[in-house]
């Protein structure tokens, strides 16, 4: 028979694993619910603005060439249907939903006949791969830096870290990216400054393709990770400071336990769960940054894909562009949140 | 208030720096009062022509005067920081502070529709919106848009520091004397709160400019109202950083970084400064 110690600690095991899923139900339905305003504020912003979607674009056929009209008629069509615009308010919102659940959003005009759903899907890696790295870079380099900063209070080169990234930080992506882009296209052109990869060549894992992709990625990372990492830095910073004054930190000192482990595990560990926090709540913030860098550095993810379309009045584009940016932004989300309980075990009780 | 300012000019470097970068945009602004051209007037002084005394930040290839350009600019580009500020602060304050007060399924219902606001992608829904909008897309609107949707995030720190007021004894004194909910909240801690308002703003200010300079660098907002961004959008309509005119995109350029530096550099200190554990270590520092 185990001892009443164990079976409480199984007892309570039991409840945390079932608080877990409390927890992650909650943030799905959270989930849902940023898709749902996300998508409806699409649909308010089309809808309810005076101006005729479908004219709107049938104007932009015209004003930007490509008048077939043939595709002009299709695209016509596609859209009367898409948009529904005879139908009452609320019916078109119902058959806009079921577009969205479908991933239907029509050809594209500037890439006619092609799918927008096949644009976003070539451009969507892209993002992605770009976006995850550099978030955890500004993130992984910021925190640790922040760190240090916060524990070792006097050293001059961790202060003059700060001031250098925090000079960064309140910079726009848009401006960091033209600076980079002058300094580096015009003025010492060492690097590639447009395009996801050498045009010359062949796509597939091979170490000149991936060379190439990695060197393209460079300066719009650069520029992510420039703009990020003081945000991090000062938030870790100032959790350090005020952590390392807390008792039990203290206590350790005196307990004769290393600095190293005391750093890593006593206060790093504790100041990094608003961190992540905050990572969760600044990833939109953070993906409309990329979408800028893409577009300077004609970098082929979502950014470009977007800002493109504006420029050709590709309508059906704009508006699969944005859902799925809404859709793929929440997502993240929703993984950083159902993660953040390995980070805080003291979370997913309530 | 003045020796406030002053012992933070003294034991704030942060303050110090962002004071002095501020007064100077801010004198910059003023200067488009006294400009000799009209804003949109275009052809007034000689194209291209480089930095010299009579043209102190060049001319460009609109043959307009840059540093007279920029004084226009930086006022709009202010101006619009400054309104869509003011507008955001009221939705977060009556949310932050409606939510903190009540608690329970009020604030669980605001925060949720308040953390929605948060992660949603507010860059592609504004370039929806100007898509629809185009011609019809103009300085008031974009300020309104931007104002509706960026008040989130401060008001989930407003109801943060609303929660912990309202545990605080006067609140419950305040509540068995009579008062009303909106006369304890306005009457006894606004006052608590209108420090954190202030920086929130500043930080706001840089947010929505920094939107508004995305925007209108690639041309989607009204292109004929002079902001920075659209100053920048001109300058790469005529190319000019390929023709060699440096000046039409350099000086926009560091008069926004410099706008960015100073209202960041403040938010920072004034956080400091209403945080009283950083500001006693700071003054213990500078006098050891």
């Amino acid at each position: 028979m185990p001892a009443p110690g164990v079976e409480r600690y199984r007892s309570s095991r039991d409840g945390l694993m079932r608080g877990y899923g409390v927890y992650v139900l909650k943030r799905f339905a959270q989930f849902l619910l940023v898709v749902f305003v996300g998508i409806s504020l699409t649909f308010f912003i089309t809808h309810l603005t005076p101006i005729d979607p479908v004219a709107q674009m049938i104007a932009g056929i015209t004003a930007f060439g490509q008048s077939d009209p043939e595709s002009v008629a299709m695209m016509r069509e596609a859209l009367s249907e898409l948009y529904g615009t005879d139908d009452p308010l609320i019916e078109q919102y119902v058959t806009y939903w079921t577009r969205i659940f479908s991933g239907d959003f029509g050809p594209s005009l500037s890439a006619f006949p092609t799918p927008v759903t096949t644009l976003i899907g070539r451009a969507l890696p892209w993002t992605v791969g770009l976006l995850m790295t550099c978030t955890l870079i500004a993130w992984g380099l910021g925190n640790v830096m922040g760190g240090l900063a916060g524990y070792f209070r006097n050293s001059r080169a961790l202060k003059l870290f700060g001031v250098v990234a925090m000079g960064f930080h309140p910079i726009p992506y848009y401006i960091i990216a033209l600076v980079l882009l002058i300094v580096f296209g015009f003025l010492w052109p060492i690097l590639p400054t447009s395009g996801g990869a050498g045009t010359n060549i062949p796509q597939g894992f091979t170490a000149e393709f991936i060379g190439s992709v990695l060197r393209h990625s460079i300066l719009p990372a650069v520029a992510i990770v420039l703009v990020g990492i003081g945000g991090w830095f000062m938030g870790m910073r100032a959790l350090v400071s005020n952590v390392v004054t807390e008792d039990y930190v203290v206590y350790a000192e005196l307990g004769g336990v290393e600095r190293k482990r005391i750093l890593s595990f006593y206060v790093l560990r504790n100041a990094l769960v608003p961190q992540v926090t905050g990572l969760a709540m600044s990833l939109g913030a953070i993906f409309n940054g990329a979408i800028i860098v893409e577009y300077v550095f004609a970098y082929p993810g979502l950014g470009r894909l977007l800002i493109s379309a504006v420029y050709a009045g590709d309508y059906g584009l704009v508006l699969g562009v944005t859902t799925i940016s809404v859709i793929a932004v929440s997502a993240a989300v929703f993984l950083i949140d159902i993660l953040y309980p390995v980070f805080d075990p003291r979370v997913q009780l309530t | 208030m003045l020796k406030i300012v002053r012992d933070l000019f003294r034991y704030n470097r942060e303050f110090a720096v962002g004071a002095i970068l501020a007064t100077l945009v801010l004198a910059m602004a003023v200067l488009s009062a006294f400009s000799p051209y009209a804003p949109n007037q275009i052809y007034v002084v000689p194209p291209d022509a480089p930095p010299s005394w009579a043209y102190p930040f060049g001319t460009s290839s609109r043959g307009q005067d840059v540093f007279w350009q920029l004084t226009f600019a930086l006022r709009n580009t202010l101006l619009f920081g400054f309104a869509v500020a003011i507008l955001s602060r009221i939705l977060s304050l009556v949310i932050g502070l409606v939510a903190g007060y009540r608690g329970g399924m009020t604030d669980r219902i605001l925060m949720s529709i308040n953390d929605t606001f948060i992660v949603i992608p507010l860059f592609p829904l504004l370039v929806l919106f100007y898509f629809v909008m185009r011609d019809g897309m103009n300085w008031v609107l974009l300020a309104l848009v931007i104002a509706c949707l960026g008040w989130a995030y401060d008001a989930r720190l407003i109801r943060s520091v609303m929660m912990s007021l309202k545990t605080r004894e006067f609140t419950r004194t305040s509540v068995f004397s009579g008062m009303r909910m909106h006369e304890i909240v306005v009457q006894e801690h606004l006052p608590y709160v209108l420090p954190i308002v202030f920086s929130t703003t500043l930080n706001n200010i840089n947010w929505s400019i920094g939107l508004e300079v995305t925007l209108s660098v690639l041309g989607f907002t009204d292109i004929n109202t002079p902001t920075v961004g659209t100053m920048i959008f001109w300058a790469n309509q005529h190319s000019a950083m390929v023709a060699g005119i440096w000046w039409w995109l350099a000086f926009p350029t560091a008069f926004i970084t410099l706008t960015f530096i100073a209202l960041f550099l403040l938010a920072v200190s004034m956080n400091e400064y209403i945080d009283p554990r950083s500001r006693l270590a700071r003054m213990g520092q500078g006098a050891g």
